[in-house]
Order: structure tokens, then sequence, then C-alpha cells
């Protein structure tokens, strides 16, 4: 071994690391990282989220922020979002397009100031969004991969109690809104947000204070440890789909049912990339869509899995699938025809020779639970 | 009766020419959660070492070989209904299926539990 030698990456480690072994996690490779899959079982784990409230590591993911004053126009041109329409400390999903309206990556954007935009993005995407942006984005807006931040998620219906015994005031935040707050003597940028469908915070911290906060939110009796595994089962009840899965370079905004994401005054300017693609696509209906499938039987139906037409032709394909936890049933995502997308068609799927009937399903699985404010 | 292992991690219970299969404590907990389980059915012909069964964690599908060739004389149709048993008590009511030995001699490629234990630390 020799410093020199770096023909293989190797696998890289996040700040909590020796706290997510210390706690019993069993690692895993993802995204380039040693992460935690499990702690004492992915489906205790999911129902746990469920019922209470888990505490997720997602530093693996890019945090990024783009300053300049022409950052607002710069990053609308690179994507469908309204962030002129913004306001501050507010949160937005959106989708990175290339110039054929294909998918390059989906991001939650935050405006913090008039000239300053907080991104997270995918952690195995980061690297080619950066490369993206840095090429198409003007030389007056700078952009900060801010890779001495961790980042957590505490999700779950009582996730607001106990984040708020240690961050005093979080509680006010509603959906989609941040704040910055103080811990300890370290700033933390929280927002109410998350990617489970349950009411949650998204929290970040600085990587030499991520171990001690992580401590500090699993003391609370609400709050245990989550791995990948059940994050990936709480996403897809909820209908949210996964970047590299869902979600590829080979479908656009419209294909993905993520038309929530194309906002009016862009459409109506008709300038983000792909939009000459996108914009006829939305009024006239997409060839394929992505679609939630209940599966009939106790088998899950994975990625990969093809949809079969009435005729037994490949039609589709399964791009997520598995056991839900809360549902009881294996539930999916597949890419099918129009005229298979309506919610209550029959259809068929195959996977290793063997077919399973499912039925086209309105997502999401699990009802959303965000915090919309006192009514 | 004696009870053998292979490197796949399956258990065989021989008793005459009758072996009960089953995964072992090991793999049920490298699986996780397990949410699915098809056992072979009574009749099927099996040679050491073809897919058996299927078992499915919440994560992942896996294929359970057959230790042993033979004639299957019953699947565990208890785990259809609760497949998590196979977590629960995978060394002895989450068994996955009875099977007729075509040569006793192919045991002899297996492992005592003495070696299984030995092979499962070396992992």
């Amino acid at each position: 071994m020799s410093d020199d030698d770096f023909e293989q990456p190797p696998i890289q480690t996040l700040p909590l690391d020796a706290w997510h072994r210390a706690k019993g996690g069993r690692m895993v490779e993802f995204a380039g990282y040693h992460m935690p899959v499990q702690y004492e079982g992915i489906m205790a784990e999911h129902l746990w989220t469920r019922e209470s409230a888990g505490l997720f590591d997602v530093s693996h993911m890019g945090q990024l922020t783009f300053t300049g004053e022409n950052v607002v126009p710069a990053l609308e041109a690179l994507m469908p979002a309204d962030i002129a329409g913004l306001a501050f400390n507010r949160a937005r999903y959106s989708l990175l397009l290339d110039a054929a309206g294909g998918i390059l990556d989906d991001l939650m954007l935050t405006r913090q100031a008039e000239d300053r935009v907080y991104m997270v993005v995918n952690g195995a995407t980061k690297y080619d969004d950066i490369a993206h942006m840095i090429e198409h984005l003007p030389d007056d807006v700078t952009l900060n991969l801010m890779d001495d931040q961790a980042l957590l998620a505490l999700q779950g219906p009582k996730a607001v109690d106990a984040m708020a015994r240690v961050v005093p005031g979080v509680d006010a935040l509603v959906f989609m809104q941040a704040a910055a707050f103080e811990w300890q003597g370290h700033d933390l940028w929280i927002s109410r947000s998350g990617y489970t469908g349950e009411d949650g915070f998204e929290i970040s911290v600085p990587a030499e204070a991520a171990g001690a906060l992580a401590d500090a939110l699993t003391a609370q009796p609400e709050v245990k440890p989550i791995g990948l595994g059940a994050r990936d089962s709480l996403r897809l009840e909820a209908g949210l789909p996964l970047y590299g899965h869902d979600l590829s370079p080979e479908t656009t905004p419209v294909m993905a049912d993520l038309g929530f994401a194309l906002f009016k005054r862009r459409r109506e300017e008709a300038n983000f990339p792909g939009a000459e693609r996108i914009l006829p696509e939305r009024e006239n209906g997409p060839v394929a869509k992505r679609v939630g499938l209940l599966v009939d039987g106790r088998q899950p139906v994975r990625e990969g899995a093809s949809v079969l037409d009435a005729d037994g032709s490949d039609v589709g394909k399964v791009t997520s699938g598995g056991f839900a936890p809360t549902v009881g049933a294996p539930i999916a995502m597949a890419y099918v025809p129009a005229a298979l997308a309506a919610p209550g068609t029959r259809i068929q799927l195959t996977q290793r020779g063997k077919v399973h009937d499912a039925t086209v399903a309105a997502m999401p699985f699990v009802p959303h639970r965000y915090f919309r404010g006192v009514k | 009766m004696s009870r053998y292992f292979s490197e796949d991690h399956e258990w065989i219970d021989v008793d005459g020419e009758t072996g009960t299969v089953g995964i072992t404590d090991y793999a049920q907990g490298q699986l996780g959660d397990i949410v699915f389980v098809e056992v072979p059915d009574e009749g099927k012909a099996l040679s050491k070492g073809d897919d058996a069964a299927v078992v499915e964690s919440v994560k992942a599908a896996s294929d359970v070989y057959s230790p042993v060739s033979g004639t299957v004389i019953e699947g565990n149709a208890a785990l259809a209904d609760d497949p998590s048993l196979v977590n629960s008590d995978p060394e002895g009511e989450g068994w996955f299926f009875k099977i007729t030995l075509s040569d006793a001699a192919e045991l002899d490629g297996l492992m005592d539990e003495a070696a299984y234990e030995a092979f499962v630390a070396r992992l």
C-alpha cells in the first residue's frame, strides 16, 4: 500500500461512522460510503418510525450553497422551479434537467436570502450534479459543497416532541420551512421536511458536532436510530421516487408523475431545460408513466421485473418494489404505458419466470402526515 | 438423528432415509426480516445443489439449495401464512421441506455442527 495507490477509490466514511457501529448498525456500501442498512431490523425500524420517531443519517447527500447576485435566474435556467417566487427560508422540491428534459437528479432547495440558495442533492449523483452545474452556471455564481457538514433526518409523528426538547423553537416551523438554530454553540440549519411521508426535520450540523447531536436526539425516549433499509421502505410507501431507480435521464417530470414540480410561471415562460418536449407531453399525456402497484399475494416484486400487457408482451419495468411493512403487503412502483396507468387497472408482472398479478394504485400507499400548520 | 450443515447455510436433520431441511440461525440473521417463503411441492425431484426454495427478506430474494439429492415428501405449509417462523425458529418450526434421500453418501460432503460453527466464525 502506498499513498499514491488510488486506482480503486476507497469506500469513504462519514462523520457518524463510529457512532453507527457503536449502536450496532450493520454497515454496507451505499453511494460510495459505509452506511448503516439496519440496527435491530428493517421491519421494526420502519414501524417505529411510523408510530414514534426515527433518526436517519443522510450525510452522504450533497449539501450545496449557491451565492451571487444572479443566483435565482442562474438556477432557474437548470430546473423548472419558481425560485424567484419562493419566500426566504421556504423549501421546494425540484429536478435538475438535461437539455432533453431528462432528469439528472431530484433535489430540495431553500432560498436563504436574496443572493443565497441552499440545496440538498442525492449522494450518488452529487459529483455529477456539481460538474453539470459548474458547466452551466455563470461565473458570478459561486457553488460551495459543504462537505464539512453532516445531515440528519428525524422523522415520525413524535419527531416534533423530541426535536423541540433538544432544540427549542423548531416546533414553530411548518412543512417545507427552514431556519437557523443554535445548539450548544453550534450552528444548525433545520428544515421541516423529509422523505418518509411523516412529519419531521432535516438537520444540517457541523461534522464535529454530529455525534453529540445524534446522542442528544437518540437520548429522547421517542427516538431510535434507523438504517437505510427502512428509509427505502418508508419512502416507497410514501410514493416518493428514488433517483437512480424510479428517476433517470430516460424519464421526464411528466413521465415520473412529478408535474407539480413544473411551476406555473415557468410553464408560461417555457424556458427550463427540455421545455419544448415536456410542455407538449404535459398537455397530451406521456407515453409511459410512473404508477404505484399493489401486488397480489405475499411475494415481493422488485426492481427489474417486467410489466406485461394483456397479450403477454413486455411493456414496462418495475423500478422499485418490496414488502411494505405498514401496508402489510408487497407494493411497487413501475413505468407502464398510458393505457394501463389508471388506478384500478389489473396488470401482470413477471419476475424470475413467475407471473404476479397486481393492481395499479394511487400513491401514496400510506397517507402523508406533514405538518402544515395549526388550522 | 444427525444434523449436517452446508456452506450455503442450510441444515438437514437425517433420520433413516428422510431429511428435514431448513436455513441456519446465522442465515436468517443475515437475511433479516423474512416476508415470503416458497417451498417445493411434494414429489419434486431435486439434485444436490438445485434451487429448492425461495426466501425473501424485506431487502432481497435468496435461493435455498437442496443439500442432498432426493424427492420432496412435504413442504412446510406453515411458512406461507407465517414466514417469520424462519426468523423466530429457523432450526425448528421454520423448517422448509422434507426429502427422501437418494444417496446418503452425499452427507459426507457436509459439515457437522462444530465444523459449521467454525466455518461461520471465519466469515
